[in-house]
């Protein structure tokens, strides 16, 4: 068998554009199902294991899938905002520990999530370095964006503007990192955390600026009376907040109604979120809450319908590829007629000839199996990113 | 000895017939087969190396009827005890010449390689000029050079019957002469019958024997 392994390789090394060809549709047409099922295990790792351990989740009226996608991988999609009453309410019921999300803005290709300490302690996140956030403008960033970033404690991070032609817009918001957190192997990882108002700061419905009362460059106030006093463009607003300007931040408008993402409703046992859960399917008809477990179910099992539709499709296509190997080998083979006639005719045994073929045959299906398998490691040690990229972000 | 008695064969839609009633080839005599083309002088080695079956008659070597002997007891036979130099070399283009050469050792169980038949290799290249090309592929190699490179396949076994067809045939007349001495030489070493089917009469008289396929033949509808 050795020698039939030898003329085989020197055969197969001869033809090696053709071996190679044999060997990449092969690799190809094994890959494919194996891929697919590496992926979708791991979207469903992924997808489950945060959607398990968030138990109710509120937001506004619309689709539930958006709302869970949103709130526990900080998907781009957004869905409609609820308004900080909504905490209250919540708070008020002494059924569940609300946990507020606002997730609609982001620092570099990171998404900002402001939020409460009670998120840290929530997920079972820990600090590495540095502390968590104290106060307005500081931020706790993920252990891939640091790593990415190359950025540490001390450093500063930039809110990105929602439009880059909203000429009128807020101004980018300096946040200074005061905590790392902990490889997660979330997404988790991916995000900067913010304290909620935060947020609003960049939003804009919170800010700093020179005290008007004491300003003395002209043109900087319009109008100023007892009560009151209007101040012109000229006023130098605060990018970033520090323990100097921090008093000069404030906010406008009703509190109660700053807009929020989603809450995570952590109930206090199975019977307060049923309550819970009833409460918001006959009183609220602008909320919803959903189990995100129940929705990312929905989800994989709409998910998994597809893979059998494309288990099948790469079934027909794996046929049709045996089938066109077949051929190759069958014609090469014919073609190769001379040289088997040749072989018989110094005096090598019909078993000899087909153990040759099959040596040929074992050499470029155990090729196209490395392959294949280098190829699956590859995608496993990648399968994290990639997923979050498919089907995440 | 090769002994061929009442060997009859026909084949083809024209009606081709060989018939030979009775040929004896002494041990180590070089026999020249000449003949028209198309007179059965190829499938003559071809029946004596068992390639090809009669439909009567026997053709025994050294007192073994190969016609008697099982596919598998032919082969074998064949492998071991016959040098068969084919017409277009018939080298394998993918093997450099080492690996042609050692070709046999590696289609058989019957024969096994090491570091003597290696050795046996070596030499017989050296003696046959083509040492320094034994990592070449045989397409890069000269008509002449193919040409050893198939003796030496045939002698690698050291057989004490060698079969050549028209192993002259596509070369110049100085690579004739030099392939015919190296083929008239390793048969001699070896104490090896030959039996070569030529074209060549200018080198006929270099043979011991020269047998006109006319006599054996009738070309039926041709």
């Amino acid at each position: 068998m050795i020698d039939s392994l030898y003329l085989a390789w020197r055969y197969i090394v001869f033809n090696r554009v053709k071996t190679v060809t044999l060997v990449l549709c092969i690799s190809l047409v094994s890959f494919l199902p194996f891929a697919l099922k590496i992926l979708l295990n791991e979207s469903e790792h992924q997808l489950m294991s945060r959607a398990s351990t968030t138990p109710l989740l509120l937001g506004s009226k619309g689709n539930s899938l958006d709302l869970v996608m949103n709130s526990l991988y900080f998907s781009k999609e957004k869905p409609e905002f609820i308004s900080m009453k909504a905490i209250e309410k919540i708070l008020d019921s002494y059924l569940a520990l609300p946990i507020p999300l606002y997730t609609r803005f982001q620092a570099r290709e990171y998404p900002i999530v402001g939020t409460s300490l009670d998120y840290f302690e929530f997920r079972k996140h820990s600090i590495s370095s540095g502390r968590a956030f104290a106060m307005l403008g500081e931020c706790v960033i993920g252990a891939d964006v640091a790593a990415s970033l190359n950025l540490d404690i001390g450093d500063s991070i930039l809110s990105s503007p929602e439009n880059l032609f909203d000429l009128a817009g807020v101004y980018p918001l300096k946040m200074t990192i005061t905590g790392i957190l902990d490889k997660t192997n979330s997404v988790d990882d991916k995000a900067v955390f913010v304290d909620l108002k935060t947020t609003w700061v960049i939003q804009g419905l919170g800010h700093g600026h020179q005290d008007v009362k004491t300003m003395s460059e002209p043109g900087a106030v319009l109008s100023r009376s007892d009560n009151l006093v209007t101040a012109s463009a000229k006023i130098k607003q605060y990018t970033e907040i520090n323990l100097d300007n921090l008093e000069s931040f404030h906010f406008h408008g009703d509190s109660s109604i700053y807009p929020l993402t989603a809450i995570i409703a952590v109930p206090n046992d199975q019977k307060s979120a049923t309550i819970l859960r009833g409460r918001y399917l006959t009183e609220q008809k602008n909320h919803q809450i959903v189990r995100p477990k129940q929705v990312i179910e929905d989800l994989l099992s709409n998910i998994f319908q597809i893979k059998e539709f494309i288990d099948a499709v790469v079934f027909i296509v794996a046929i049709a590829m045996v089938l066109a190997i077949f051929l190759v080998f069958s014609l090469s083979f014919r073609l190769r007629q001379k040289e088997i006639s040749t072989i018989l005719h110094l005096g090598c045994s019909r078993f000899t000839v087909i153990q040759l073929i099959v040596a040929e045959i074992m050499i470029i299906v155990l090729f196209s199996g490395a392959l294949c398998y280098a190829a699956l490691l590859v995608l496993q040690y990648f399968q994290g990113e990639i997923v979050h990229q498919l089907f995440i972000s | 000895m090769i002994n061929i008695d009442s060997l009859e064969l026909s084949y083809g839609d024209d009606g081709f017939r060989l018939s030979i009633p009775h040929l004896k080839i002494n041990d180590a005599e070089k026999v020249a087969i000449i003949g028209p083309s198309g007179s059965g002088k190829t499938s003559l080695l071809k029946l004596i190396s068992g390639i090809l079956l009669p439909q009567k008659g026997e053709v025994s070597i050294a007192g073994v009827t190969v016609n008697q002997l099982s596919d598998a007891g032919r082969r074998d036979y064949r492998i071991t005890n016959i040098g068969f130099i084919f017409q277009d070399f018939e080298l394998l283009d993918y093997l450099n010449v080492q690996d042609n050469i050692l070709h046999p050792f590696r289609i058989t169980q019957a024969l096994k390689i090491d570091a003597q038949v290696r050795s046996r290799a070596k030499d017989l290249a050296e003696e046959l000029g083509i040492a320094n090309k034994m990592k070449r592929l045989t397409d890069t190699l000269s008509q002449g050079e193919k040409q050893r490179t198939a003796i030496c396949r045939a002698m690698m076994t050291s057989p004490k019957l060698i079969l050549a067809d028209e192993a002259t045939g596509n070369l110049d007349p100085s690579n004739k002469t030099k392939i015919l001495d190296t083929l008239f030489r390793t048969t001699d070493k070896n104490n090896a019958t030959l039996i070569a089917v030529t074209h060549d009469h200018e080198l006929l008289d270099r043979f011991d024997r020269v047998i006109d396929f006319k006599q054996y033949c009738d070309l039926g509808a041709k």
